[in-house]
């Protein structure tokens, strides 16, 4: 069962050396000058303010963490689809109940207007 | 055919490491890698393709010719352009963090090779037919927020950060519709098998006809997912500069450009397995038909990115949240019923 993951590691090391190789021969052909102004940010040509790592909204924390719930879900569901035909009715009901709870929560989320963004 | 002559190349390979006794884990290595180098040819030489194809195509729709001079009609274009980014100058920003920095395009790259382990491209042509097929691609397919990421907040430019973060924002909206949409025919196939998807399409018919909504859900999604206008807001030229990167140059940067184009291609090599039978199809070979099936998704996502404008970011969000997820959990429990009936 295990050794089927062979392809997938060889896969994944075999992906990781043709960018580190292609890297590495370009760098044997491609010029080097840096040099101050060249390494600082691009602000479209101005000398630039502050960190470039500014703060953010708190928006994008609420929408990560709904997407979690929904996220996890559809792990779960994914067990669940492909035994429903085997397991027939109480599974469906289940599954149903499942994705009634969620889509409350949706409801709620929307109404509790998480899901506007501004 | 083809495969058969390989198989039984690979049946007498493995009769002599048997006759030997020489350790079969190397074989299994070796083949391994004879199949990622044939993935990554493939990968390739489509890119190079795709690439051409996306110029001539948004040539054509503005009414000017698109690339002319270099090869017959411009087909080496790609290509000079490969080896001029190839010879561009490396710059790593002064106050960038250099490893995540570094790290940014391989994450990016490396699962968008990855999927194609699943991927059939024929009867019996994959690399392994792995169990858990559409989980593990959603699963990898997921890599691309914590890449962008990465570029985005190691760059120490506000442009890369706030298009990295619109970008998360993005993803994560569309991946749960895209999630839930790929789930719609793991019920109607009873397996998360690829090959079993396939082979349930050839007893009744193509997903697309049992699954018109989670289709129409799974493209927009993918869409998305990919980047694309009318979803390119993480790009956005006109009002980021370039996004994630903006920092990113010579072939640092055109990996996160290979790894654009190789996920259009894997999303519609997948639309093709999941929804249009994959390979199966009457007259040609199988082959034949695996490309035709996904150069149609791919022409469509370019037809759709030079047609439409770009929508705004709180249009997207709503788009994904408030129409997208809904109608995916509802198609869901319609398609569930209708199995168990």
């Amino acid at each position: 069962m295990l050794a089927a993951y062979t392809d997938v590691v060889t896969f994944l090391l075999v992906a990781v050396l043709f960018i580190a190789a292609s890297l590495f021969l370009g760098g044997l052909l491609r010029p080097h000058h840096p040099y101050p102004e060249k390494l600082s940010p691009y602000e479209c040509g101005k000398a630039p303010i502050g960190s470039g790592q500014v703060r953010f909204k708190v928006r994008y924390y609420i929408f990560a963490l709904v997407f979690l719930v929904f996220d996890v879900e559809a792990l779960f569901l994914y067990a669940w689809a492909v035994i429903l035909r085997q397991a027939g009715w109480p599974a469906l009901w289940e599954g149903i109940a499942f994705v009634a709870l969620l889509f409350v929560g949706l409801i709620y989320a929307w109404r509790k207007k998480v899901l506007k963004w501004v | 055919m083809l495969v058969d002559w390989v198989a039984s190349l690979y049946q007498s390979v493995q009769a002599t490491f048997v006759a030997h006794g020489w350790p079969l884990w190397v074989l299994a290595v070796l083949t391994a890698v004879l199949k990622v180098a044939g993935v990554l040819v493939w990968i390739l030489l489509n890119v190079l393709f795709l690439i051409w194809l996306e110029r001539k195509i948004s040539g054509h729709v503005q009414n000017r010719p698109g690339p002319v001079y270099t090869g017959r009609f411009g087909l080496l274009q790609t290509l000079a352009d490969a080896l001029k980014v190839l010879l561009k100058e490396d710059v790593i920003p002064a106050g960038a963090d250099r490893w995540v920095f570094v790290l940014a395009p391989l994450v990016a790259f490396v699962p968008s090779v990855m999927i194609w382990v699943v991927i059939p491209f024929s009867r019996g042509v994959q690399a392994q037919d792995l169990n858990i097929g559409i989980l593990y691609v959603a699963a990898l397919a997921s890599f691309t927020v914590p890449s962008l990421l990465m570029a985005g907040w190691s760059s120490d430019n506000k442009w890369s950060l706030m298009g990295a973060l619109r970008s998360a924002a993005q993803l994560i909206s569309y991946e749960v519709p895209l999630i839930l949409a790929e789930l719609g025919v793991v019920v109607l196939a009873g397996s998360l098998r690829l090959s079993d998807i396939i082979a349930a399409q050839q007893r009744s018919v193509w997903f697309l006809f049992l699954q018109p909504v989670g289709f129409v859900v799974y493209f927009i999604a993918a869409l998305a997912e990919s980047n694309r206008t009318p979803f390119d807001l993480p790009e956005a030229e006109s009002e980021l500069v370039a996004g994630f990167n903006t920092e990113y140059s010579g072939f640092r940067w055109s990996i996160f450009f290979l790894t654009e184009y190789a996920n259009l291609l894997g999303m519609a090599s997948l639309a093709a397995t999941l929804f249009l039978g994959g390979w199966s199809g009457p007259f040609l070979p199988p082959f034949v038909w695996f490309v035709i099936k996904t150069y149609f998704f791919v022409f469509l996502a370019m037809w759709i990115r030079w047609t439409l404008p770009r929508i705004r970011v709180d249009q997207l969000m709503d788009l994904g949240w408030k129409f997208l997820l809904p109608v995916a959990l509802v198609n869901l429990v319609v398609t569930g019923v209708f199995v168990v009936l």
